[in-house]
């Protein structure tokens, strides 16, 4: 069988090995699609090189790429071209708006939506290579528990669960974080809640799944990594401002710094490098 | 019977004795030699080769490339699939007892009693001398241990009489595994987990089966209950 992802706590910084720094890696995912991974990973990423981190977006998402959507870019470059030898993996990296770079996967890529060995080797090797020039790669993944998200996210060292407080949002992630606790031995999950109506739900909402997994979830996981714990990171108030963006097809960070909720993940991207 | 002279330069022979032997000989309404009699007998020298001679079963190889396809319809449909390693306990008692042509004959009752228990679209496989191997496309987690069940009995219930006054009994221990879901699966994985249970079957006692626990993507109505503080645990904040 094959090892798990190696389940370090990287919310504290590892201390740099001699060698250099290496990114941390988060896979942003969700159960259920829609609830906002691409515009948090997105502006998440704006928000760490706002604060000096050196990011990148790598969408993860392979046949279905909205990152170029959400940040209005139209490569001519993309990961399709670097798996299929076209061109060398430094012409895809491509500057996004908000001072991060992003690794696109280009819509040739829908022919990849069933996962090759030869796929997986390549994409692990790109974020191996490309560990020793970040501080933080995000992988922004698909939606639900297919094998292509499932893998993507075992790419990562943590994980960021996106989910609203919509009861389909809430047992879609529930199920994710399931998953990830039995199939990858994840015992620590990052929650953010996105779209709360009031401040206080994103508690609120980690306490239910908290509830509900240490019931039925962490008695079925085998010692010695212990019980699974949610750590909520981040709630990120329902704001017309994020529609605004998405419309224009601009990052929050950029275009409405101020609005609640970028500022919200503003205190997200704080969390996570405290 | 064609004759190989009809046939150019093709040696035949063997090939249609071979047939012949097994009980398969080519019953086609075309000229010896012609594309649709030469199709006929690559068909059924294909279906023989993909059977096991004792039990009429699929063979290792037939389940080789079922497997495999499984695997990647699995990875692509994320349908819960099971396969299942079953064991005849204490086999060599009966050969040794008994004889091997009445080891035979217990091979071949099990063979046929695994394949009543399970549906058309199964694969019944002998994996190699008593241990075989069956692959359940889109089986829920909920049937896994249901089907295990009806093998196990079916099995045991089973008479074989093997010479005149002579019954046999024998059981069956089953070890299961859901697909592989995760990352970096393989066929070879996946039988190895089936086959792992296999051996806590035997170990916890044999006639038994034992299913890996499936990781539960599905949701239950009691989980969702307290998530949504529908049921008695209410109070989080």
């Amino acid at each position: 069988m094959t090892a798990p992802t190696p389940l370090t706590d990287l919310t504290a910084r590892p201390a740099a090995p001699a060698s250099g720094r290496r990114a941390r890696t988060i896979a942003v995912t969700s159960g259920k699609g829609g609830v906002g991974k691409t515009f948090v990973s997105a502006n998440l990423a704006a928000a760490l090189a706002r604060r000096g981190e050196r990011v990148l977006v790598l969408d993860a998402d392979l046949g279905l790429a909205n990152l170029d959507v959400v940040l209005n870019l139209h490569p001519k470059i993309t990961l399709h071209d670097v798996f299929t030898g076209k061109c060398e993996l430094e012409e895809a990296i491509l500057p996004a708006p908000g001072g991060f770079s992003v690794l696109l996967a280009g819509s040739g890529l829908v022919e990849y939506s069933r996962l090759t060995s030869d796929i997986r080797e390549q994409l692990l090797a790109i974020i191996e290579k490309m560990k020793p020039r970040f501080d933080c790669i995000l992988l922004d993944t698909g939606a639900g528990i297919s094998d292509v998200v499932l893998f993507a996210v075992s790419l990562a060292d943590e994980v960021l669960v996106v989910a609203t407080p919509e009861p389909t949002s809430m047992t879609d992630a529930y199920a994710t974080i399931k998953v990830l606790a039995m199939q990858q031995g994840r015992r620590i999950i990052k929650l953010l809640v996105n779209q709360v109506g009031r401040l206080g739900e994103g508690r609120t909402i980690r306490g239910q799944l908290q509830q509900v997994i240490d019931r039925y979830v962490s008695p079925l996981l085998t010692a010695p990594e212990g019980p699974l714990k949610l750590e909520l990171v981040g709630e990120v108030p329902a704001d017309t401002a994020v529609r605004e963006a998405i419309l224009k097809r601009q990052l929050l960070m950029e275009s409405l710094p101020g609005c609640s909720a970028a500022k919200a993940i503003g205190l997200l991207a704080d969390k996570l490098l405290a | 019977m064609p004759t190989v002279d009809s046939l150019g330069d093709l040696q035949l022979q063997t090939a249609l004795q071979l047939l012949k032997q097994a009980g398969r000989e080519v019953v086609i309404d075309a000229a010896p030699g012609s594309t649709p009699w030469l199709q006929a007998v690559v068909d059924a020298l294909c279906e023989l080769s993909s059977r096991d001679a004792l039990t009429g079963l699929a063979n290792r190889r037939q389940f080789e490339l079922i497997i495999a396809r499984e695997i990647d319809r699995v990875a692509r449909a994320g349908e819960p699939a099971l396969v299942l390693m079953a064991d005849i306990d204490h086999f060599k008692v009966v050969n040794d007892t008994h004889g091997h042509p009445a080891g035979d004959q217990v091979l071949k009752a099990v063979a046929a009693a695994l394949q009543d228990c399970v549906r058309p679209m199964d694969t019944v496989a002998r994996y190699g001398g008593e241990e075989f191997a069956i692959i359940l496309p889109n089986c829920p987690p909920a049937f896994g241990q249901t089907v295990c069940e009806r093998i196990r009995a079916k099995v045991e219930r089973r008479v074989v009489n093997v010479a005149p006054g002579t019954d046999v009994q024998v059981t069956i221990s089953i070890g299961g595994a859901y697909a592989p879901q995760w990352v970096r699966s393989s066929a070879t994985l996946w039988v190895e987990r089936a086959d792992r249970q296999l051996y806590r079957a035997k170990t916890e006692g044999r006639n038994r089966a034992c299913l890996e626990q499936a990781a539960v993507y599905q949701v239950s109505a009691e989980e969702k209950g307290m998530l949504f503080g529908t049921s008695q645990f209410q109070d989080i904040e």
